[in-house]
């Protein structure tokens, strides 16, 4: 830790430290009840809601002076979201931070799950903008705490229905549904669906803070985590025909970027990181 | 001689110790069974473990009554003054309970098990005991770990394990239970699965 990077007159991680036994606390309730949201009391952060406050605050809770940290922004590291987090946690730690998945201690992430596999010892803080999958399906609090509590997910399996009754297929393609430790359902977080398939097992504890909903929800490590599906239709990730044209990967997560003003396009990794280490060493083998 | 003077100091400082502490007790609920160390010894009453100690002075504030199983004044005494928590009058009461007599302690039924839509409204039990290893005794598994882990825990009866293996089967509820050996700690949250 670089104690005279630290910005002046704040706490250690910005928030003082009954905000951070509160959250941890949550945090300890929510690894104990995997997948169940737990509330806490959320605070107001120098960030909007919708930037990322909820994993703000997971991170500032479990953040110490030797943790090496690392944020991306769907799947980037040089993204308006990621750096300002990044910038703002240097601010108010003074931690070491880094862009390689393998050397950071805690990741926090907006909507992806870096295609390096995770390592046992590595928490993972995802944002979460709507924590409550049920949420659109039944409005009351009430009812969806009644619903997790007897774990009765008729709904949503009706709601997957509907996706192939109109489509002939699930069309959720983000957000999908997932059901942690054969008990609550839970929410991704804004992930594609081709991230679901890494929350199961992981070797990593995996936290989901959400700011302006106040709630707090984790997977501890090797936990087992089913997408939802149906005999018929089983739970199948995104395939693209294409590999990625900086790296050549062909089984990471691709973005489509347009690149001129003719619309011709091109498919890159989505992650930042995973792509750069892989062109590196092919330079290395060429060289 | 008063209690002021009686009084021993907390953690040595509060912000970096209590990160460390908690993210050795995070790390043991992660991995149920797995003995972890925990890196701080605050100059506590004799009747309090290093780890208890530690995790009390982390954890706890004035929104978490502890329930103390001896009532033990030197104990109360000092978290009162460092964490200002109120101590619980009844174990059903308690967000945190401290227990210190293995044989005599009461099963974990009696203290809160939080309710089906507020399973997280539950305690968490220090339980410290003569020893803690690895190396044999009940067979855990369950979220948290790849293969099964052993663990073996001084002075716990055998009816204790069947009433965790109650605790367990009455999921989302129960109690998250941690044992502490010294400056050692193994947690037992309500998922994990006892085989005796």
């Amino acid at each position: 830790m670089n104690e005279n990077s630290r910005a002046g007159g704040y706490n250690f991680a910005y928030l003082d430290e009954h905000t951070k036994r509160m959250i941890r606390r949550a945090i300890l309730k929510a690894i104990a009840i995997p997948g169940y949201q737990v509330p806490f009391g959320s605070r107001e952060m120098p960030l909007p809601y919708g930037w990322g406050t909820g994993g703000i605050q997971v991170t500032a809770a479990v953040i110490g002076p030797a943790d090496v940290l690392k944020v991306i922004d769907q799947g980037s590291d040089d993204t308006t979201n990621a750096v300002n987090i990044r910038r703002f946690f240097v601010r108010t730690t003074g931690v070491r931070v880094t862009g390689r998945a393998s050397d950071a201690t805690i990741i926090q992430t907006r909507h992806r799950i870096p295609e390096t596999p995770l390592r046992e010892g590595q928490i993972i803080v995802y944002q979460v903008p709507i924590p409550e999958m049920l949420r659109w399906l039944e409005p009351r609090e009430a009812e969806t705490r009644k619903m997790h509590a007897l774990s009765e997910y008729g709904a949503m399996h009706v709601k997957l229905y509907e996706d192939i009754a109109r489509y002939g297929h699930i069309a959720t393609t983000y957000d999908y549904p997932v059901i942690v430790n054969e008990h609550y359902l839970m929410r991704p977080s804004p992930i594609p669906k081709f991230d679901n398939p890494k929350l199961h097992m992981n070797p990593a504890l995996q936290l989901f803070g959400a700011g302006r909903e106040k709630r707090i929800y984790a997977v501890p490590p090797y936990t087992a985590v089913r997408s939802l599906d149906f005999e018929d239709h089983p739970f199948e990730i995104q395939r693209w025909q294409h590999a990625c044209e900086l790296c050549g990967a062909a089984d990471s997560f691709l973005d489509e970027v347009i690149i001129d003003n003719e619309g011709a396009r091109m498919f890159v990794c989505s992650d930042s990181d995973y792509c750069t280490q892989r062109r590196d060493a092919h330079r290395r083998a060429v060289a | 001689m008063d209690t002021a003077n009686a009084l021993t100091p907390g953690l040595d400082n509060p912000v970096y110790d209590s990160i460390k502490v908690f993210r050795a007790v995070a790390d043991a609920m992660a991995h149920p069974g797995v003995i972890r160390h925990v890196q701080a010894r605050p100059p506590a009453p004799a009747q309090l473990m290093p780890a208890a100690a530690a995790i009390c002075l982390s954890l706890l504030d004035f929104e978490t009554p502890l329930w103390l199983q001896h009532g033990q004044p030197a104990v109360g005494d000092y978290l009162k003054f460092h964490c200002g928590c109120p101590l619980a009058p009844q174990p059903r009461a308690a967000a945190f309970a401290l227990i210190t007599d293995t044989v005599s302690m009461p099963g974990p039924s009696v203290f809160n098990t939080g309710d089906p839509e507020y399973p997280d409204r539950s305690a968490t039990l220090l339980v410290q005991v003569a020893s803690l290893s690895n190396a044999s005794g009940v067979r855990l598994g369950g979220p948290g770990l790849r293969e099964p882990v052993y663990l073996d825990v001084a002075g716990i009866p055998a009816a204790y394990w069947r009433e965790l293996q109650a605790n367990h089967a009455s999921f989302p509820c129960g109690v998250d239970v941690v044992f502490v050996w010294g400056e050692r700690i193994a947690a037992l949250p309500r998922t994990t699965v006892v085989t005796c």
